[in-house]
């Protein structure tokens, strides 16, 4: 990859970002809108002398990642709803025998097999660990190719270091659009040795990767070790923008693409005499509750804006616990929202705020 | 006083929980004296399914892994590929490899992966209980066929080595028998073939279909067992080598 500057279409851009990060395997599944990665990891991958794989499924490909990282190597796929869907046993796996990995979501329209239109319509199933058991994923949420490429790094540091599965949400327009992006690796984390991995048993004793414990209580503790390393996540690990909401009544919530929506809206709502701010979490999971409460803690107006029916909402409204109104604005199924639609919301949502307030009391 | 017999030493010293007559502790035995004739412990890396044999790494001293119902292959393609020098070998149940793992099989076979799979056809579910496999025999009484298994409604015993033999990405598919010490011998030499075509950087997959014994579920005694492979089994699926490149035709 050459320095400097280039041009390039989110997916074609991630892909690039995993190999920088030191990506020995990507295994993945055709599926739209997030067809240039594999294309371009089929050609990238091969020159770099790592390992590329189409498989057969998506079932397959977060298997096959499975297998890659109890190795030890960096492992990662990407899909789309529909596909990440499928991989979600596959995810819990990975939880369940604490194996790091990377997993892109392009998301698009659903449910079902729904479009091919950008949509945030998977929050749910990213941020409350998708598949089966009390687990969590570290969820990132990028709003342009650069964040995605930085967040990309990011993903497989945060993997290797809590032994988790991190997954990066974009959706179909981060995917496509073109940006100008850097490529610059920047001094990583320190890194736990990854004395679990399966290399042979030569010298040695056995090692076992495994997430079955029948034995009564085993499972169960576990399970605690499992959520002290979450409450870590949770204390060390969130990433958070927020601009102007010192003075403000009114604060718009909204991550990825939507988020730069709002961030139009609102400079334009300031124009036009409104004190409005805005709060963009990258990370989904661990979520920036701290950061929200904080902003809850004078009165002010929350709205939450996303390509759903209302997802991260109900994060917003868990962080806010009932001190200041949360209202939502969306588009399901592929629709998106105009700096338009959301700036006569936050007109409309602050004409009178009287009555908001007499309602946040009850 | 002169030792003539040793457990070998890959072949962990560990109370089985397998029942009284089944064949899997034979089938680990032979995997492991094969891992140990072979001197390839250090570097093999092993698969266990989700069935009976789920905790073959409690008897097997090598790196293991257990992974999700049927998607050994597909752990395996990952392995072998980042790890080009390792020995890979998968141990899957007919549950696991003929029901819910049939398309990672057929296409980690098909891709020519060089991998080694130990596949154990013992006709039937054992770990949930004994329900129907698609090797269940016609006529078999199983928790889930219990007037025996019919064509109309269940089909018929699906034959897995005659399946990947005619695939080109296969170049080793032998099926062969844990119902006598001769067979077992045989099955030996079949295994051994299958890690050392690996061994030896083979183009493609080696499977070993090993028929099985569940007196558990079968309902009969071990002996009658044994027996049950030799008159009944083999007829459906009958033993010998489908396909091996290392060997002129």
């Amino acid at each position: 990859m050459t320095a400097g500057k280039v041009l390039m279409c989110g997916n074609e851009a991630l892909g690039e970002a995993a190999i920088l990060a030191g990506l020995d395997a990507y295994f993945g599944y055709p599926i739209t809108p997030q067809n240039e990665v594999t294309a371009y990891m089929s050609k990238r991958m091969p020159e770099e002398g790592k390992v590329f794989v189409q498989c057969e499924s998506e079932l397959a490909a977060i298997n096959m990642v499975f297998g890659a990282a109890a190795t030890g190597k960096r492992a990662m796929t990407s899909s789309s709803s529909p596909g990440i869907s499928l991989m979600q046993e596959g995810i819990s796996y990975l939880a369940g025998a604490r194996l790091p990995s990377v997993v892109v979501n392009v998301m698009r329209g659903g449910p079902g097999l729904g479009n091919i239109a950008p949509s945030q319509g998977d929050y749910f199933q990213a941020t409350r660990g998708g598949g089966h058991g009390d687990y969590r994923t570290f969820v990132l949420g990028p709003s342009t190719v650069q964040e995605l490429v930085d967040c990309m790094i990011l993903a497989f540091d945060l993997a290797d270091q809590y032994r988790m599965t991190t997954v990066v949400l974009a959706d179909g327009i981060l995917g496509q659009m073109m940006e100008p992006v850097v490529f610059e690796k920047k001094p990583g984390r320190k890194l736990p040795p990854k004395d679990w991995a399966l290399t042979g048993a030569d010298d040695r004793d056995q090692r076992i990767v495994r997430s079955l414990w029948l034995k009564e209580g085993v499972l169960e503790q576990l399970n605690y070790k499992l959520q002290e390393k979450y409450r870590l996540a949770e204390k060390n690990e969130v990433i958070c923008e927020q601009h102007q909401i010192e003075d403000s009544d009114i604060v718009v919530v909204a991550y990825g693409v939507a988020a730069r929506i709002v961030r139009a809206a609102v400079t334009r709502a300031r124009r036009e005499g409104i004190k409005a701010g805005w709060i963009r979490p990258v990370t989904l999971w661990p979520f920036p509750t701290g950061q929200i409460s904080k902003a809850a803690n004078e009165f002010r107006i929350f709205l939450v804006v996303e390509f759903s029916c209302g997802q991260m909402v109900e994060d917003v409204k868990l962080a806010v616990a009932g001190k200041a109104p949360v209202l939502f604005y969306g588009r399901p199924g592929g629709g998106i929202p105009t700096v338009e639609d959301v700036l006569d919301k936050i007109v409309q949502l602050t004409l009178n705020p009287e009555h908001l307030k007499n309602k946040a009391k009850v | 006083m002169k030792t003539v017999f040793e457990r070998t030493p890959t072949f962990k010293d560990y109370p089985t929980h397998y029942c009284p007559g089944c064949g899997h502790g034979i089938a680990h035995r032979l995997i492991a004296e094969v891992i140990d004739e072979l001197d390839i412990r250090g570097r093999t890396i092993g698969i266990a399914p989700v069935g009976c044999s789920v905790l073959a790494y409690d008897y097997l001293d090598v790196d293991m892994v257990e992974v999700a119902h049927g998607r050994a292959p597909a752990v395996a393609t990952g392995m072998k590929r980042t790890n080009p020098d390792k020995i890979i070998f998968s141990y899957q149940g007919d549950g696991d490899l003929a029901a819910i793992g049939t398309g990672e099989i057929i296409h980690a076979a098909n891709r020519g992966e060089q991998i080694s799979v130990i596949f154990i056809n013992n006709a039937v579910f054992g770990m949930t209980g004994g329900q129907m496999a698609p090797t269940t025999m016609l006529g078999q009484v199983t928790a889930t066929t219990q007037r025996g298994r019919d064509t109309e409604t269940n089909g018929y015993p699906l034959k897995v080595a005659e399946l990947l033999s005619i695939l080109q990405g296969t170049v080793y598919v032998e099926r062969c028998a844990l119902s006598s010490p001769a067979r077992i011998r045989q099955a030996k030499k079949a295994v051994k073939h299958a890690f050392e075509l690996q061994v030896k950087g083979a183009k493609g997959l080696s499977l070993v279909e090993l028929l099985s014994t569940c007196p558990t579920y079968w309902r009969v005694p071990p002996a009658e067992a044994m027996q049950w492979i030799e008159t009944e089994m083999v007829k459906v699926f009958p033993l010998g080598c489908l396909k091996d490149i290392s060997k002129p035709d």
